[in-house]
């Protein structure tokens, strides 16, 4: 890793260890809907919008 | 009482500084803005003290909004000014469309291109969009969180807070008030006034959300948050920048020479995103299922649509600075990113259009859903169409020209507005309480001219831009360039005035948008027949008797 200036040592942070690490948050984001036991959970949420077929009032 | 006396001593002192500011102004646009503002404050005066309830003030009545109703007012007004905004923002279009075909329409200074342009972007963007945007985020907030709307008094601030910007804005461009940086013109006070705003709706859509009563935050809601902060973000950095004088509208950009340049992109792409884009999806995201009665087709999906949007979208900015002073590896990157863009943005339409899998014959029989389809169709065509103008040899060909107008139309015409007006048709009959639109027949209507105009416009644009984009760069056999610009010029007179045509295609469809929600509003129903019926007949609708033969 060079020091010698704050541009050269930002730009291989972040071609390197930074780029690895928002891929794997990306790709953690991505994953999480599909952990076990999700699948009643995501149901749930799609029908959620129809609990209040008049619109609250 | 005391409360009510605090405030209008606020409005008071508003008012004399805004005047004060006025006198002391260093130049006449500052002048004119300072006295909108008193003249703004003035009203909100008066509003607070001819409004205030005497009989209950003096009987010591706290009266406390009803927690069992949603706050449905600044989405009432949202709606009105979405419309409003509207069609002022295609009438400013339609009129510089008709300013390029016929230049003497340019009306110095006040009405010439230059100042109209921001006029006509920001009215449709920020105006219409952002009005749209401001009150159905408080409309699917409330209902998906199941919980009345949080600080009743901020979300009004928000509403009248954003129309002064609005009109400050608008004035200022008509002024030649501008700081030049692409959908970001109104100068330093105007964007400091917008912070304020911006962060007192951030403050009322988490409130609502913290005190929601369902588990689960609805899709649509992180949409809409990742809209409200992004632009947070990108409006300060974008607009850092220092005033000659606090008197004065004058301010300098905080940044120069390339840097600023991809600042202005960084910004102006990610408006794009997370205003037209992201903001948006959030209403398809409920409103599409809404209309067409059934759950988003997969909510997974639309979480990995959420997060590939959020981690792409924010670095295709460069790709609108290629072949110029920005280093070769960033225009590349932005070139990488738009491309991988593709991807999600195809995830989300298939996502909105299969919604309807199962329910296809809504898109014949409900005007409403061929309206989101239609404006899902879009998203889909001018997200195709965005990655591919963004690799630089295709670029080369469409930057500067014509084909960005277009490509940026077919978003705006077809996935924004299309998407817009389907949902406020959604939105008045609830909101006023009526038991249907006025007419359905006339939103078919609507639907047919909006879908002709952008097809004429779309089209027109396309051939003007890759004339355009060939006359440029066409070399003769002794090494000169061919063309000079007004021989494109004269080339394109055609294609503008197509292109000016289906503006007003447009503009005639969202004029029946206006008559539709007006008499809606009244309660009116039109008579008509309905868009589908079984067919009947009565000659044959009989017992089978054999006919004795002659």
């Amino acid at each position: 890793m060079s020091m010698h200036s704050t541009y050269d040592f930002l730009r291989h942070l972040a071609d390197s260890w930074g780029l690895l690490l928002m891929l794997a948050i990306f790709i953690g984001l991505c994953a999480w809907p599909f952990r076990p036991g999700s699948k009643e959970r995501n149901r749930q949420a799609a029908e959620a919008i129809f609990k209040d077929e008049n619109d609250g009032e | 009482m005391e409360q009510l006396v605090s405030r209008a001593g606020l409005w008071f002192v508003i008012v004399i500084v805004a005047v004060m500011a006025a006198a002391m102004a260093h130049d006449g646009g500052f002048a004119v803005h300072m006295m909108i503002v008193a003249l703004a404050a003035l009203i909100g005066l008066w509003v607070s003290v001819s409004g205030a309830d005497y009989a209950a003030i003096a009987k010591g009545i706290l009266r406390t909004p009803d927690e069992g109703k949603y706050d449905d007012d600044p989405i009432r007004w949202g709606v009105l000014a979405t419309v409003f905004w509207g069609i002022a923002g295609f009438l400013a279009g339609v009129f510089i469309a008709l300013q390029l075909a016929f230049p003497l329409l340019n009306l110095e200074p006040y009405l010439n291109f230059g100042r109209l342009r921001p006029l006509h972007t920001s009215a449709v963007i920020f105006a219409f969009g952002g009005n749209a945007l401001i009150a159905t985020s408080f409309y699917v907030v409330q209902r998906t969180c199941r919980a009345r709307l949080a600080f009743p008094g901020l979300a009004r601030f928000v509403f009248w807070g954003y129309q002064l910007f609005i009109v400050l804005a608008a004035t200022g461009y008509l002024l030649g008030i501008t700081q030049s940086r692409e959908y970001a013109e109104p100068e330093w006070y105007v964007d400091l006034w917008l912070t304020i705003v911006w962060l007192a709706y951030l403050a009322v859509f988490v409130g609502t959300i913290v005190k929601r009563k369902e588990p689960h935050i609805y899709v649509a809601n992180w949409f809409y948050l990742s809209f409200i902060l992004t632009i947070a973000m990108l409006h300060v950095v974008n607009n850092l920048a220092l005033p000659v004088s606090l008197l004065g509208s004058k301010s300098y950009s905080a940044f120069a020479g390339v840097q600023d340049a991809l600042t202005q992109w960084w910004y102006g792409h990610n408006a794009v995103g997370f205003f037209l884009t992201a903001g948006f999806l959030a209403m398809m995201y409920y409103f599409v299922p809404k209309q067409a009665e059934r759950p988003i087709y997969s909510y997974r999906l639309s979480i990995i649509h959420f997060w590939s949007l959020i981690f792409l979208y924010i670095w295709a900015g460069p790709h609108h600075l290629h072949y110029t002073a920005l280093p070769d590896w960033a225009q590349t990157l932005g070139m990488v990113f738009s491309v991988m863009l593709w991807m999600p943005s195809w995830g989300g339409m298939i996502n909105g259009l299969m919604t309807l899998n199962g329910a296809w014959d809504k898109v014949r029989t409900d005007p409403i859903i061929r309206m989101f389809v239609l404006s899902l169709a879009f998203y889909g065509m001018s997200t195709f169409e965005g990655p591919l103008m963004s690799i630089k040899s295709v670029n080369s060909l469409s930057h500067y020209t014509d084909w960005t107008i277009g490509h940026v139309h077919s978003g705006a015409l077809g996935w924004n507005g299309m998407i817009t007006f389907a949902s406020i048709y959604f939105l008045v009959p609830r909101l006023w309480k009526r038991e249907r639109l006025y007419s359905l027949r006339m939103v078919n209507w609507h639907f047919w001219l909006a879908t002709l105009g952008i097809v004429f416009y779309a089209a027109s644009m396309w051939v003007a831009g890759i004339t355009q984009g060939l006359m440029w760069r066409e070399y003769g056999a002794d090494g000169y360039l061919v063309n000079s610009f007004a021989d494109t010029v004269a080339a394109l007179h055609p294609m503008l005035l197509l292109r000016a045509f289906g503006g007003i295609l447009y503009l005639l469809g969202a004029v029946l948008l206006v008559i539709n929600v007006w008499r809606t509003i009244l309660g009116h129903q039109r008579e008509e027949a309905p868009m589908t019926t079984a067919s009947y007949d009565e000659e044959a609708d009989r017992p089978a008797v054999a006919v004795p033969a002659e």
